[in-house]
């Protein structure tokens, strides 16, 4: 098993019109045992920005706690709250800084710039990020499904309601077949007036 | 492998209402040698928390007096102690930041009681946290999580917690191939940190073996 998968968990995000939305499963194992289900592994990092963060948990909290620390900072210099662009840059310096002995861990970036344009992204352990003009960013176990989901369901120009409903179709579809993430889930859809939370019932709890 | 080292020893927890239970078997033993069994694996870091570990034995005892003498300097230097939460995100950072420089190979499972109530923290040897009501660490677990998935509920009491360890130990003692004859029960509740029996009374803390016939002597002299 890859060490990617050895916790499980699965992240995915999607832009809509005005609005973004992020879904995070709960599963916390090691391996094929189950340790918690109330494990989501998304944060809010700002009044319109989540980030998820998947893969080795050791790292995905490394990297929550380090990547926290850096926007709390930069908060402080700059007296302004940064936008998912300037996060996913830095995420992703972040992640390169350890070119040779990665984090186990990606981030992947969910939220409305200032102007409320809606942004995802995405990276890979080292950092590479995804296509800023993605209409969705998928990362996990079961990101193969995930994907596939995403590509089938996704139009542009959804609103927070039917992007929410749409993102928690591919979501459960996705973690319903994948034994190493599910156990719940999470959605965070991120509007202007901010980020509303919703866990999901209903889902396969195996 | 590097996590086969820190499999067959047994932790296990338990949070109620207002305390939580630890136990731990009490042998050290490495391949087939068993160096001694009246092992003492939960750690006191200090008046109301607890920390149990497992591991190769320098790894667990350098780690859990490492966690224990910061905590101490923390509360000298602040003139308070950290919380439970606090002291085991420190143990996580120190445990994350060795990771990759000189790991330690040690499983813990970090109790205390502070102004929040009851918490328990499961850590893994790689430093993944989570704070859970319920938590056993290596083979034993494989055994005993499923008693505590069916027996614990939320809010037990302290006899409630111990007839569940009871049956977490019976099955260990039943179904598990090593020797689990002895277990090491501590608890953490608002009056501290105490040593307890299978049927909740208090003992005293288990007096070191001494071989040395004369040192006898001179102990009970003193009496």
């Amino acid at each position: 098993m890859s060490i990617f998968h050895h916790n499980g968990g699965a992240v995915c995000a999607m832009i809509g019109k005005e609005c973004a939305a992020i879904a995070t499963d709960h599963r916390l194992g090691v391996g094929f045992q189950l340790i918690s289900c109330q494990r989501p592994k998304v944060y809010q990092m700002g009044p319109k920005v989540c980030v998820g963060v998947t893969g080795l948990s050791t790292d995905a909290q490394t990297v929550y706690e380090k990547l926290k620390f850096r926007i709390k900072m930069y908060t402080l210099r700059e007296d302004r709250e940064i936008s998912p662009k300037a996060l996913t840059a830095m995420a992703s310096a972040m992640a390169y800084e350890r070119r040779f002995g990665p984090y186990f861990s990606a981030p992947v970036i969910c939220g409305l710039n200032d102007k409320n344009e809606p942004y995802v992204n995405g990276m890979d352990s080292l950092g590479a990020r995804g296509d800023e003009n993605a209409p969705f960013i998928v990362d996990g176990t079961c990101d193969e499904s995930l994907m596939g989901m995403c590509e089938a369901l996704w139009k542009p120009d959804m609103n927070p309601d039917e992007l929410a409903a749409v993102l928690e179709k591919c979501m459960a579809n996705s973690l319903n077949r994948d034994c190493l993430s599910g156990w719940g889930m999470t959605i965070y859809v991120i509007t202007k007036d901010g980020v509303s939370t919703r866990e999901v019932q209903g889902t396969r709890m195996d | 492998k590097r996590r086969r080292l820190t499999m067959a020893d047994i932790l296990l927890g338990v949070t109620g209402k207002d305390y939580v239970l630890l136990a731990a078997d009490r042998s050290a033993a490495r391949s087939i040698i068993v160096f001694k069994n009246d092992e003492d694996k939960i750690l006191e870091l200090d008046s109301h928390k607890l920390m149990a570990t497992s591991g190769p034995q320098g790894d667990r005892t350098n780690f859990g007096e490492y966690i224990q003498r910061n905590l101490q300097l923390y509360n000298l230097a602040n003139s308070v102690p950290l919380s439970t939460h606090g002291a085991a995100n420190f143990a996580r950072r120190e445990l994350a930041e060795a990771l990759r420089r000189s790991p330690w190979q040690v499983n813990s499972l970090i109790a205390g009681f502070d102004k929040k109530g009851p918490s328990l923290y499961y850590m893994d040897y790689m430093a993944s946290m989570h704070k859970v009501d319920k938590a056993a660490h290596g083979y034993g677990a494989y055994f005993t999580l499923s008693v505590m998935d069916r027996y614990c509920v939320k809010d037990m009491s302290l006899e409630e917690g111990l007839s569940v360890l009871k049956k977490c130990i019976h099955e260990l003692q039943t179904r598990f191939l090593l020797k689990c004859n002895s277990f090491i029960l501590k608890v953490v509740d608002k009056d501290g940190t105490r040593i307890i029996d299978m049927d909740g009374n208090t003992v005293e803390p288990p007096k070191p073996k001494t071989f040395n016939k004369s040192d006898d002597s001179d102990s009970k002299a003193d009496e």
